[in-house]
């Protein structure tokens, strides 16, 4: 049995944290510019200083508040993007490959051509007509999710329903939706969790690609990925603009995907120790 | 037979159409997998069926169960059909005839508990309050051999013999009239499966349920059964009460299954027959008697004309020309 990752527990646990009281642990606005102390680096750094801990951005603006109500916007985006996308993705994954025949075929071919669809571009494309803004993002990052876990979900899905106890519970006289719902979906959330941690990632990244284009949250909302597109400018001269939003995307990343290892082991039945 | 049937199958047939080409496909055979069989089980008997993998015997059994769906011919329980059954009396049928399974590591979901397992059946058909379930889980797991205390507990912690006990605890549950056993001990050590058989024989006296017995094993049908239907390539070949059938066997394809039996003692060795060649493909079954292709006792007639099942004596039933 994997033991707890702490470290990933932590990392997570603090940037939930912050994001939630955000307001009350930072004396300073995200939005709010003050020109004179713009571009000051971090406090360990010369010319630094401890009242803003991690230096300030061109306009003067504190980076670690920009941090912190960053992580609101990451966390809100995947939340409901997770749930939206996953949720949609799951059912229609178990009902393809459990129905199987020509729904099967029908919601394959619609899988295919949302991969096929290029993600940016239709994202770009709702920000002009729909206009920017979280709800936009949420949409374009649900529509471009729930396709691979359909698939993924369906191909567990064929597996299991080849096996006895899907037979049995006919026998039984369970209808075909007792069958997807009680007897097949609790064999794939195991594959649904671990499919929704490693997505954190790629949507923490999506959401920060979309926001460097211009098609996420707009300025001066600050956003991790906004915070990246903007320091890039002075990568040379001023480090921290963009280096330490990537190290929190990073080591977030990355905390969500030890985390989903950790926990499809203990989802796993056979691998609990009891 | 001297009790009324539970079951009757009459011409019941199985095709599975066989296609080729992927645009614009056509049906180029049909693989006959059962090929108009006829059987019946009567009260709390057993009916044994016999026959190398690929006769046809396990299609049988989810015909009876209603995972398929007969090509020809019908299934009766209790007289009725279940073809065109729906809604409750579907259900009706469904809590009438249960089954346990070849594998016990297939056969419980891995994800409910024993308990839940057990009381599916219940559940469904709604059988009474959650504490009446409770109960009725509890005395079923104590009825084959394991204790309450079980139901909590996942299917993964539980040996095959034990597993195997709870997937009957659990085709029981409902009370039904007939279950269909596939294999249920050749996925057993061969130390526990006399245990699992006295525990079958010991439900049906209790419960008088009746069992379709599908097997490879002749010794597990002569143990267990009442009536022994052999089956070749979709076909019943000689159907007998089983002491009858172990006293005096008439169908040369039963000698030949009797010859691969090892003895019970190596210096008993017997004159049997040994087959040679491999079955014949059910796609395109041979003409006249199925089994001529392989028989040491073929006749021209046999290549020709497909024998009817003569009656012998006492019900003994056998499709050969040589008598």
């Amino acid at each position: 049995m994997r033991r707890l990752p702490l470290i990933s527990f932590a990392i997570i646990g603090t940037m939930i944290f912050v994001a939630v009281f955000a307001p009350w642990l930072t004396p300073h606005s995200p939005i709010d510019q003050s020109l004179p102390d713009k571009l000051l680096p971090p406090f360990w750094e010369e010319g630094g200083s401890t009242e803003y801990l991690l230096g300030t951005d061109i306009f003067g603006r504190d980076l670690l508040t920009r941090l912190f109500y960053g992580a609101r916007v990451s966390l809100i985006v995947t939340g409901l993007a997770l749930t939206v996308g996953g949720g949609v993705g799951l059912v229609l994954g178990i009902l393809s490959g459990y129905v199987g025949g020509k729904l099967d075929a029908f919601l394959m071919r619609v899988v295919d051509a949302a991969f096929a669809f290029p993600t940016i571009l239709f994202a770009l494309l709702l920000a002009v007509t729909m206009g920017q803004g979280m709800d936009t993002l949420v949409i374009a990052l649900s529509l471009f999710l729930w396709a691979g876990f359909a698939r993924v979900i369906r191909g567990e899905v064929l597996a299991i329903k080849q096996r006895d106890f899907v037979a049995l519970a006919r026998v039984h006289g369970s209808s075909p939706a007792r069958i997807m719902f009680v007897h097949i979906m609790p064999n794939v959330l195991n594959t649904f969790m671990v499919l929704l941690t490693l997505n954190v990632g790629v949507i923490i990244v999506a959401e920060a690609s979309l926001s460097f284009l211009g098609a996420g949250v707009p300025p001066p909302t600050p956003s991790w990925g906004l915070m990246v597109a903007e320091g890039r400018g002075k990568i040379t001269s001023a480090w921290w603009l963009s280096l330490i939003p990537g190290i929190a995307i990073t080591l977030v990343v990355l905390s969500f995907n030890l985390f989903g290892d950790w926990l499809r082991d203990r989802l796993d039945p056979k691998l609990r120790q009891l | 037979m001297s009790t009324a049937p539970i079951l009757e199958v009459h011409g019941l047939s199985k095709h599975y159409p066989v296609r080729k080409g992927i645009l614009f496909s056509r049906e180029v055979g049909q693989v006959r997998a059962v090929d108009g069989v006829d059987f019946s089980i009567g009260e709390g008997e057993t009916l044994g069926l016999v026959g190398e993998s690929g006769c046809g015997k396990t299609t049988t059994s989810r015909l009876v169960l209603g995972l398929e769906t007969p090509t020809a011919g019908d299934v009766l329980l209790e007289g009725r059909s279940w073809q065109g059954l729906s809604g409750r009396d579907k259900q009706d049928y469904h809590a009438k005839v249960q089954a346990v399974f070849q594998d016990p590591w297939s056969s419980l979901n891995p994800r409910m508990h024993v308990g839940d397992i057990v009381a599916e059946s219940l559940r469904i058909s709604k059988w009474g309050t959650p504490a009446e379930i409770d109960d009725r889980v509890a005395a079923l797991l104590v009825e084959v051999g394991l204790r309450p205390e079980h139901a909590r507990q996942y299917p993964h912690e539980f040996s095959g013999g034990q597993r195997q006990r709870i997937a009957l605890a659990s085709a029981l549950a409902i009370g039904p009239k007939l279950i269909v056993l596939d294999e249920p001990v050749s996925a057993l050590d061969v130390s526990i499966r006399a245990q699992m058989m006295n525990l079958l024989k010991d439900v049906q006296e209790q419960d008088n349920v009746a069992y379709l017995l599908v097997a490879h094993d002749l010794a597990t049908v002569r143990h267990m059964s009442e009536w022994t239907a052999v089956m070749y390539l979709g076909q019943i070949v000689e159907y007998a009460p089983t002491e009858s059938l172990f006293e005096h066997v008439r169908h040369p394809y039963t000698k030949a299954l009797f010859s691969a039996v090892l003895p019970d003692h190596p210096d008993r060795q017997e004159e049997g027959i040994v087959l040679s060649g491999e079955v014949p493909s059910p796609l395109d079954p041979p003409g006249g008697c199925r089994f001529h292709t392989r028989c040491p006792f073929a006749m021209d007639i046999c290549s020709q004309v497909a024998p009817p099942l003569t009656e012998s004596q006492s019900g003994h039933l056998a499709a050969c020309h040589l008598e």
